[in-house]
């Protein structure tokens, strides 16, 4: 008896794996003959722009949904095997990872016309596909405006210890540093996040700080301009106490981040990623991110967002290069600084 | 673990040492104590308390206390702290953090503490007062040491569920090692960093283990002799009636009252916005996940308990010790482990359920072990070979001799592991493949924005699956004790 419980085990094992295996199979699967997308973004935007791509082009899409920093890396280990035709990200420094990784192909020229030239990198590698800017959220009934901070810098200053939260592990507020890193050097941002590590107070993300900034738990918060728009656009139950400060003067603070978007050099369907490309960033497809409500800024040439927002070149946004920013030496920084 | 270890070192000693000797990872390792330290005594305390109240005093009702006591369970933690920290966004922190795992953890000492009090001979402690201990001497010096395992084992399982707590420490702002792992893995998919944290929060799970072994020590309470236990009677609460009544009503409404009434309150906020598809959805495949990860716990459960049973040599003993091992293991780090196995070897299960599937196994497995041993227990081995001697092949004795008399523990044992999987919330942010949502992570996503409205459908369906859980409980609590 003692022999055959081994070959019953091992029967089990089997049995195991293959219902492990079996199991996989009754999931969604990529499907081989579609345009296959990784996107970071937000699905209330990528949604409406897949819809019209394929009604204007009557190529069939799918769409994976993931996160900037997870999903760059994915694709980074996927290598030449990814089954990406195209990558979309929320924040330059996610699309960067997978350029640096040497498996991006050139996008178009003729694509990267269509963008204003700021929001397409120096190497042509990807092109931006819409912006967001940083602003200062506040709570006027416990800060004043005479009292905000004139530059994000200031919010290292002991003053505003504890008066400001942010969410500091997100990939968002990484492309912020990323962008001062830039502007400002290493010394700088080192010392901006050993105080901030001291002085603010973390949430988990963006609507998260906007929240407790309206419910008064912290006066100001550091994130993205779109959440509030969005929010002030529906019910205002997370925003209607707030107000947004932009800093710009070309201050770190003003930093706008682009969100970009690439064609994998191992993509069978290179033409298709090309066209993708080139229709989202169109005047027709510049137009849907307008008025998708996403309230995230339209970066095509002449391509106006949606009219809620202060037009972008109003903000006085720092000049750089998108495809400088350094993120993988913001997170050594941010580490260094005890934040992660 | 393996696995863990070596990433960990991916990036060589020194840096290895670095990542160890920074501020950050003092900050992490003085909040894990804390909180182990904090949250682990007070579970003792009012798990200790409650089982006496119910086992010992005449306190009225205790039928129905001892199920207000257990209850708790069915609410999964991160639940509860969605239900504390919606009413009062101040509860933050250390004080936050232990009270909601407190309220949620605490049965983990009632259960095995009371029966522990059952199974007392009430003579032991007739000698002592006879030769002239007053009644705290009593406890202290006979009711106590012998119910120093239960306590233990119960404190155990408090701090490797600490340990192991994500959900709870993420909502109240609490960062301990496992919340700052997750962070790592969503900021950097760095797995050299996570894995070091990762690699730290395994020796501190290993050395509460061996703490709780060798304090236990190799004492043995056992009757011997002839005669019949003699069940304790209740004592009289006397003044105490009223404070303990008020008490028991007190936890059970910060336990069970709190979330029920935090849940409805935005049940009805939220439902002019309830995406009844997206709901179903998340179920579908929440359900689709606990049932074959609770079949395939009981398939591979069968063979090691089988093995267990027979053999006494250093090989049974040796995978009995590796499968509670497991059970101690966060989920952050088996789900680490196995997205650096994925990746490096075998990239098409990256992102997949396989992977996920594998991630509950390894968690969850020991529970079916530990039924199907005891279900076990119920077919002695002459019977089998009763049947063997009978001209039943192995297969078919197997099937007509012990499946019968233990499919009820294999059951248990299977749901056990389905609920277990469908509240599971750490490895599932890790390894759920790109588009597939559970209850739990589709929870997490609307709770985590603070949007309080849309998680409550979550909420509910997750509290009505948990809910059997508790009778289980119960039940084998009962089978424990008559």
């Amino acid at each position: 008896m003692r022999v055959r419980i081994l070959p019953a085990a091992g029967a089990a094992l089997a049995l195991l794996l293959t219902a492990a295996c079996g199991s996989g199979s009754g999931e969604p699967k990529l499907d081989p003959n579609k345009l296959t997308i990784y996107s970071a973004q937000h699905e209330n935007l990528t949604k409406p722009w897949v819809e019209g791509f394929t009604k204007d082009t009557g190529i069939q899409v799918q769409v994976r949904q993931g996160k900037d920093s997870s999903m760059g890396n994915q694709i980074v280990q996927e290598g030449k095997r990814s089954p990406a035709d195209v990558f979309l990200t929320e924040n330059s420094p996610a699309i960067t990872v997978v350029q640096n990784a040497g498996l991006l192909a050139k996008v178009d020229q003729s694509t990267l016309d269509q963008v204003q030239p700021q929001f397409r990198p120096s190497t042509g590698d990807w092109v931006g596909i819409g912006a967001r800017s940083t602003v200062l959220v506040y709570n006027p009934s416990k800060i004043s405006e005479a009292d905000l901070p004139k530059s994000m810098l200031d919010l290292a200053k002991p003053e505003y210890a504890g008066k400001w939260g942010a969410a500091l592990t997100g990939a968002d507020f990484q492309a912020i540093v990323a962008g001062m890193l830039e502007a400002k050097g290493e010394k700088v941002t080192a010392d901006w996040l050993a105080a901030l590590k001291k002085n603010s107070k973390a949430y988990q993300n963006n609507i998260a700080t906007m929240k407790a900034v309206n419910a008064g738990e912290v006066p100001m918060g550091i994130m993205y301009h779109y959440y509030w728009y969005r929010d002030q656009a529906l019910t205002k139950e997370g925003s209607g106490n707030t107000k947004l400060h932009y800093f710009k003067n070309q201050d770190v603070g003003a930093f706008v981040s682009v969100s970009g978007g690439g064609v994998l050099k191992s993509s069978k369907r290179a033409a298709d990623a090309q066209k993708f490309l080139a229709w989202i960033t169109s005047p027709k497809g510049q137009k849907v991110l307008a008025e998708s409500k996403s309230m995230e800024y339209a970066v095509g040439v002449d391509s106006p967002s949606d009219p809620a927002l202060p037009p972008l070149d109003s903000l006085q946004a720092p000049k750089v290069d998108p495809f400088t920013l350094d993120g993988p030496k913001v997170i050594d920084l941010m580490t260094k600084a005890g934040i992660l | 673990m393996g696995v863990v270890l070596v990433t960990a070192l991916g990036d060589g000693w020194a840096s290895a040492y670095d990542q160890v000797m920074r501020p950050r990872v003092g900050e992490l390792l003085r909040n894990t104590l804390a909180l182990v330290a904090v949250a682990t005594t007070t579970s003792v305390v009012v798990g200790v308390t409650c089982a006496w109240l119910v086992e010992r005093t005449r306190l009225p009702g205790a039928r129905w206390w001892r199920i207000a006591f257990v209850a708790p369970l069915a609410v999964p933690a991160f639940v509860n702290a969605y239900a504390w920290i919606s009413l009062r966004p101040s509860m933050t922190g250390l004080f936050g953090a232990s009270l909601v795992t407190t309220l949620s953890y605490f049965p983990f000492v009632f259960l095995p503490v009371s029966a522990a009090l059952r199974g007392l001979d009430r003579s032991w402690e007739d000698t002592a007062r006879s030769l002239g201990h007053g009644p705290w001497r009593t406890f202290a010096r006979v009711v106590a040491p012998q119910l120093r395992p239960a306590i233990l084992g119960g404190a155990l399982l408090v701090a490797l569920h600490l340990f192991a707590e994500f959900g709870v420490l993420a909502m109240v702002r609490f960062p301990t090692f496992t919340t700052a792992i997750l962070d790592q893995y969503e900021a950097a998919f760095d797995t050299a960093g996570g894995s070091v944290l990762a690699s730290l929060l395994l020796a501190l799970c290993a050395l509460v283990l061996v703490g709780e072994h060798r304090w236990r020590g190799r004492r043995h309470h056992a009757r011997v002799g002839a005669g019949v236990t003699r069940r304790a009677l209740p004592a009289p609460l006397g003044p105490w009636l009223v404070p303990a009544l008020v008490g028991t009503s007190l936890l059970t409404l910060l336990a069970l009252g709190v979330p029920a009434y935090s849940i409805t309150r935005w049940l009805v906020a939220g439902s002019g916005s309830v995406d009844i598809g997206a709901l179903l959805a998340s179920l579908g495949s929440t359900v689709l996940l606990a049932l074959v990860a609770g079949a395939l716990a009981v398939l591979a459960a069968f063979p090691i308990a089988l093995v267990l049973r027979r053999s006494h040599g250093p090989g049974g003993v040796l995978l009995e010790r590796l499968t509670y091992l497991a059970s101690g293991l966060p989920g952050v780090v088996v789900a680490l482990a196995l997205v650096t196995v994925a990746i490096r070897w075998a990239p098409p299960l990256y992102q997949g359920p396989v992977l996920l599937v594998l991630a509950y196994l390894v968690l969850f497995l020991p529970r079916a072990v530990v039924t199907t041993r005891a279900a076990l227990a119920l077919a002695p081995m002459t019977l089998l070979d009763a049947a063997r001697a009978l001209g039943d092949g192995p297969v078919r004795a197997l099937r007509r001799v012990v499946v019968p008399l233990v499919l009820p523990g294999v059951l248990a044992g299977f749901a056990m592991v389905a609920i277990a999987t469908s509240t599971e919330l750490t490895a599932t942010l890790l390894l759920a493949p790109t588009g597939t949502t559970t209850l739990a992570t589709g929870f997490w996503a609307a709770s985590d924005s603070l949007d309080y409205g849309t998680a409550a459908p979550y909420a509910v369906v997750l509290v009505v699956l948990s809910a059997p859980l508790t009778w289980l409980l119960l039940r084998e609590w009962k089978a424990e004790t008559s």
